[in-house]
């Protein structure tokens, strides 16, 4: 099962709650927690898990045959990214504006262009008091994140709990993380721009047709915002964390929130159960009437875009 | 002058209170469709796609389209068009503080970059209209595309930090990306006085790596009301933060100068 854990802005506590989900999950079954926050990834701060391998995730990019070229100047043309430049006698690449599509090979009428690989970030496997730990590391300077959280998504594991902590927004690294996920978890926090974020995150997961919950995280008890925007979107409100100066103090040193507060186990216990009994089912009602436009695509897609194997 | 580029949760026209002027659409790439009448059923652009958006049934799902156009230059039957997709909105709009150009991206669109880029634009176009000689801009999070996209040719970057180890591993990626893009950066740690020792350790990242560390701001109850009630942090905060974030301004002053 894959349960996403997003929020529609920085700083909710999303990755807390993520690590203290999978600690959670890992007293009662296999659990994985995979980083897909290619960005800034911080579950590692939280989790320290000991690192077992890692693999560098290639992109495809053109690999322009200077000698073989006639200066046409048909692949910058078709290339809708702007990522070539053919000048009288060169022709330049921008490698981080590629999207790695493969329209300049298969159009170059001389032939001069075959695909290479480049490499854009790291994967990153290991383990932490029995949870896997799987992360995404994008190379500083790159602008296109979704091949390396595909590739961390290769890692999910059939069978066990996937926990996919997301990075924020709700833009394509979001959609990619989200996408094909069983449930996803959305954390905001009790003021207006918690509320507006998560009015577009709740969107973006309904468009895609992710059945979701809302986790209100330093609530300080008067959470009216929140909950009459669930009530009004038939969306549950699973979980009110109150905000509490020591969680906050452990979060600043990497400490989870289950281990500041180990009486809040049950809390995380009992939202696992939820998503696990099918509350997936239940909650999807806040996404019914768009479900069918995109993305009844449940599967993890298999496809060796990212070239990593 | 003001310009929202966290295009993906634009936040700032909730705090400014503005009177949008005018708005107009956002155009990210042309996104492709099939015209069943004129395919033939080849296959070709199911197996050229590298972004898995073309379904059996040769339906093209427009989340994952990327708009490359490579089944449209491929398909032999011309079954392809390249459609006009709107990708979002910019507004133009006044507050009492200057104009403010915001956007808004539509559900699980990308092209987040290219938005930002087109925020930028505008703001640019206003200030030199209007004479404004100082663009605010609010970049997202991260270090992708919309960041970058948000970085090029600013002045200064100030980024904003706080004092967790997350915040400062998220911080050293930030400053990685701006002096990879040449920028000149500031930081400003926020509720400093949280951690005291983890800012000691922001300080001394800033110092190894000669950025200046231009404010501090403590953590603020009455910030956080004010931010509760949608209203911006120094009309209603108390004189400690009201200080800092004066201290910040002068020294970002200076800076600019
Ligand atoms: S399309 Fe091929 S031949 Fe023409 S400019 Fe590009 S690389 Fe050269
Ligand atoms: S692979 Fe696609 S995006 Fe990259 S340079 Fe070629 S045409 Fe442009």
């Amino acid at each position: 099962m894959l349960v996403a854990v997003a929020s529609g802005k920085g700083g909710t506590g999303k990755t807390t709650l993520a690590s203290s989900l999978a600690l959670v999950a890992a007293e009662k079954g296999k659990v994985i927690f995979l980083d897909c926050d290619v960005e800034e990834p911080n579950g590692h701060i939280m989790l320290k898990p000991r690192w077992e391998k890692k693999e560098a995730v290639r992109v495809p990019v053109p690999e322009i045959n200077q000698e073989k070229c006639t200066f046409c100047g048909r692949c910058a043309e078709i290339c809708a990214f702007h990522a070539l430049v053919v000048l009288p006698q060169e022709v330049l690449l921008f490698p981080t504006m590629c999207h790695g599509c493969g329209g300049c090979w298969h159009l170059c009428p001389a032939g001069a262009i075959s695909p290479g690989w480049r490499e854009i970030g790291l994967v990153e496997e290991g383990s932490s008091e029995g949870i896997g730990f799987v992360r995404g590391r994008l190379n500083v300077g790159e602008a296109i994140s979704p091949p390396l959280i595909e590739a961390v998504k290769e890692r999910c594991r059939p069978g066990e709990l996937n926990i996919l902590d997301a990075p924020p927004g709700t833009s394509c690294p979001v959609i990619r993380t989200v996408k094909g996920a069983d449930f996803c978890l959305l954390v905001t926090e009790p003021t207006p721009f918690g509320l507006h974020d998560l009015e577009l995150a709740c969107e973006m997961v309904a468009s895609l047709g992710v059945p979701c919950g809302v986790v209100v995280n330093r609530s300080d008890g008067d959470d009216r915002l929140i909950r009459q925007f669930c009530q009004q979107n038939n969306l549950p409100l699973l979980l009110q964390l109150p905000h509490d100066r020591e969680v906050a103090r452990g979060y600043a040193r990497g400490i989870p929130a289950v281990k500041v507060r180990p009486e809040w186990k049950e809390y995380f216990a009992a939202l696992l159960s939820f998503i696990e009994e099918g509350g997936c089912t239940g909650a999807r009602t806040g996404g019914a009437q768009r479900e069918g436009r995109h993305g009844q695509d449940y599967r993890l897609r298999e496809s060796g875009r990212t070239g990593s194997r | 002058m003001l310009a929202d580029c966290d295009v993906d949760a634009a936040n700032l026209y909730l705090l400014l209170d503005p009177v949008v002027k005018s708005a107009s659409p956002f155009y990210g790439l042309k996104k492709a469709t099939i015209n069943k009448e004129k395919c033939l059923g080849c296959n070709l652009c199911l197996h050229l796609c590298r972004y898995d958006a073309i379904r059996p049934g040769f339906v093209v799902d427009p989340v994952l389209c990327e708009g490359c156009a490579l089944c449209y230059h491929a398909c032999p039957c011309g079954a392809v068009e390249m459609v006009d997709h709107v990708a979002g909105h910019l507004f133009h709009s006044e507050t009492r503080y200057g104009p403010l150009v915001h956007a808004r991206l539509g559900i699980a669109e990308d092209n987040s970059g290219k938005l930002v880029a087109a925020v930028r634009k505008e703001a640019r176009r206003l200030a030199e209209e209007e004479k404004k000689e100082l663009i605010i801009t609010d970049g997202p999070p991260g270090i992708g595309c919309p960041v970058i996209s948000c970085l090029s040719g600013t002045d200064l970057v100030l980024v904003v930090t706080e004092p967790t180890f997350s915040g400062k591993h998220d911080l050293e990626r930030v400053l990685d990306l701006a002096e990879h893009f040449g920028c000149r950066a500031a930081v400003c740690v926020n509720k400093w006085d949280l951690e005291p020792e983890n800012t000691r350790a922001v300080e001394s990242l800033c110092n190894r790596r000669r950025v200046p560390v231009v404010g501090h701001l403590p953590y603020d109850e009455s910030a956080v009301e004010a931010v509760k009630r949608g209203r911006p942090v120094i009309l209603e905060c108390s004189r400690t933060m009201e200080k800092g974030i004066l201290a910040l301004w002068d020294q970002l002053k200076v800076l600019l100068n």
